[in-house]
């Protein structure tokens, strides 16, 4: 052997090793491996966006005041076929059929009260980007207390949206018979969202898959709204980072005045009214390195896990919450290209 | 700094280098140990660093390097950014066929935080092929053992007719779009 090295074969450290315990991850979460994996097209997000425009006046924020303050659950639907949406009230009758079917499943004594579910379809046609996109459709089930039935005092129990803002590049190429809400919105059980999402499957020939959020789109939300004005004083952005490969979780919030935030953003930000991905980077670059200098930490080596706003808060399991109604459309307009290009 | 060279040493005989480099320790000790357990006629050393350069003080003792493998986890913004900067302490002649970039945790799309347009501008930059795989999961990093060491036998010399020059262009032509 050339140098007197011993024979056989070896593994030697070089320099200044980090030796992080190697804790394997928990099996079983998290493993979606679907779409082109190894394809061009994988993670990739496109090289600028429009800012989120601010909603016209003359859609009434009241309206959608509903929509704020929830917590809303992401899910990603394939197009819809044979879906008409003047049909919205035969709809919502087969619904509540369905449910109270899937409810007396195996019950062989009938529970009264459970079964008294209402359902309610309607549309929200205010909620869309352009003409060219559908009306949303929202799906409402109140439970009828059994007790009065004059009084017909309902108390909402869940409610889910769908809807299509901007969603142009879908829509294009759709066949016919099909309807394109790529966007599926839910707040309340998971069991309902369960029955509500099989009759919908069958009925209309479509698919539900959770969307989550990755820490690169996270980054944009975070850019994205810290550029949006908004009138008065509003929360403080937030950034929440965990930290991998730790035995123990680890999570570190990271929060920023708004006006600060804002700040740092318009000397980042070269073009008015659209963001590119440099810019995205450069921005969450300045925080991480702004906190390497205090506490010697690289966030970048963590996982970005929810980011919150004034505008709307995001985490990354793809739950969502909207906070100001001007800018509902801006952020249904982003989440609806991330539910197309999960579909896709 | 010390900038690593291909050609300044004397090869071994019947003994091939790898280097591995990035930030994420775990995963890449443990390609190095699935690369050991594979079957092979010829002595391979595996030499990890978390960065580069190497320190100098032990280049004497250090063999010829037949091929660096950059480490990518697409899960860590910080192992690009680390990749990027050793980058600058590689002799070019290396990236005639004696780099690769090995991306991992490919099949957690929802846990990504690197832009993928970064890592194939790399890789187009570098003229070096993009490798993608999952460390974390034993078969894909089993296979991926497999490859890298065919890849260190071409860099290394031990395939008749086959250089690495060669090779990596193959594999340009393979993965083009």
């Amino acid at each position: 052997m050339a140098g007197g090295r011993p024979a056989g074969s070896a593994i030697e450290m070089e320099g200044a090793m980090r030796t992080l315990p190697s804790s394997g991850r928990p099996s079983g979460t998290g493993w979606q491996s679907r779409g082109p994996l190894f394809g061009r097209n994988y993670g990739l997000s496109p090289g600028s966006r429009l800012l989120p425009p601010r909603c016209q006046e003359n859609a009434d924020p009241q309206k959608m005041a509903f929509l704020l303050r929830k917590q809303w659950t992401l899910y990603s639907v394939s197009p819809l076929y044979k879906f008409s949406s003047a049909d919205l009230k035969d709809y919502a009758r087969m619904l509540g059929v369905f449910i109270a079917a899937e409810k007396q499943k195996g019950l062989a004594v009938d529970v009264d009260g459970e079964l008294g579910i209402k359902v309610a379809m309607s549309g929200l046609p205010e909620l869309r980007g352009s003409e060219q996109d559908p009306a949303a459709v929202l799906v409402q089930l109140s439970l009828r207390s059994s007790v009065s039935p004059k009084n017909s005092e309902e108390k909402l129990i869940w409610s889910g949206w769908f809807c299509c803002v901007a969603g142009d590049d879908l829509l294009e190429n759709l066949p016919e018979n099909f309807t394109c809400l790529p966007l599926f919105l839910v707040n309340g059980a998971e069991s309902y969202t369960a029955i509500v999402g099989s009759w919908f499957q069958k009925t209309f020939d479509c698919c539900f898959r959770r969307l989550a959020i990755s820490p690169l789109n996270l980054t944009w939300m975070a850019a994205m709204w810290t550029g949006c004005k908004v009138d008065k004083n509003t929360a403080a952005t937030e950034l929440l980072f965990s930290v991998p490969h730790l035995p123990q979780p680890l999570d570190i919030s990271y929060a920023i005045h708004p006006e600060d935030a804002k700040a740092l953003w318009d000397t980042v930000q070269k073009t008015p009214g659209e963001i590119t991905q440099e810019e995205v980077d450069v921005f969450m670059e300045c925080l991480y390195s702004h906190f390497h200098r205090h506490f010697k930490i690289h966030l970048s080596a963590t996982k970005l896990v929810k980011v919150s706003t004034g505008i709307a808060s995001a985490h990354c399991d793809g739950i969502i919450k909207f906070l100001q109604s001007q800018y509902l459309i801006g952020v249904l307009m982003l989440l609806t290209e991330l539910a197309i290009s999960q579909i896709q | 700094m010390a900038v690593l060279r291909p050609f300044d040493k004397l090869p071994e005989l019947n003994s091939a280098t790898i280097l591995l480099v990035g930030a994420e320790g775990g995963p890449q000790q443990q390609l190095a140990e699935a690369m050991l357990r594979e079957k092979k006629d010829f002595n391979i050393n595996i030499h990890l660093a978390s960065s580069l350069p190497l320190p100098s003080e032990r280049d004497h003792l250090r063999p010829r390097i037949d091929l660096i493998a950059f480490v990518i986890d697409i899960k860590s913004k910080y192992s690009l950014k680390n990749v990027q900067a050793s980058l600058a302490y590689v002799d070019v002649r290396f990236f005639l066929g004696k780099v690769c970039f090995l991306v991992t945790g490919v099949g957690r799309a929802n846990n990504c935080s690197v832009e993928m347009n970064a890592i194939w501008k790399l890789g187009e930059d570098y003229c070096s092929p993009v490798i993608f795989c999952e460390l974390e999961l034993e078969g894909i990093r089993v296979a991926t053992a497999q490859r890298l060491l065919r890849m260190l036998q071409i860099c290394a010399g031990r395939v008749p007719g086959v250089s690495a020059l060669y090779f990596s262009l193959l594999m340009r032509n393979s993965a083009g779009d």
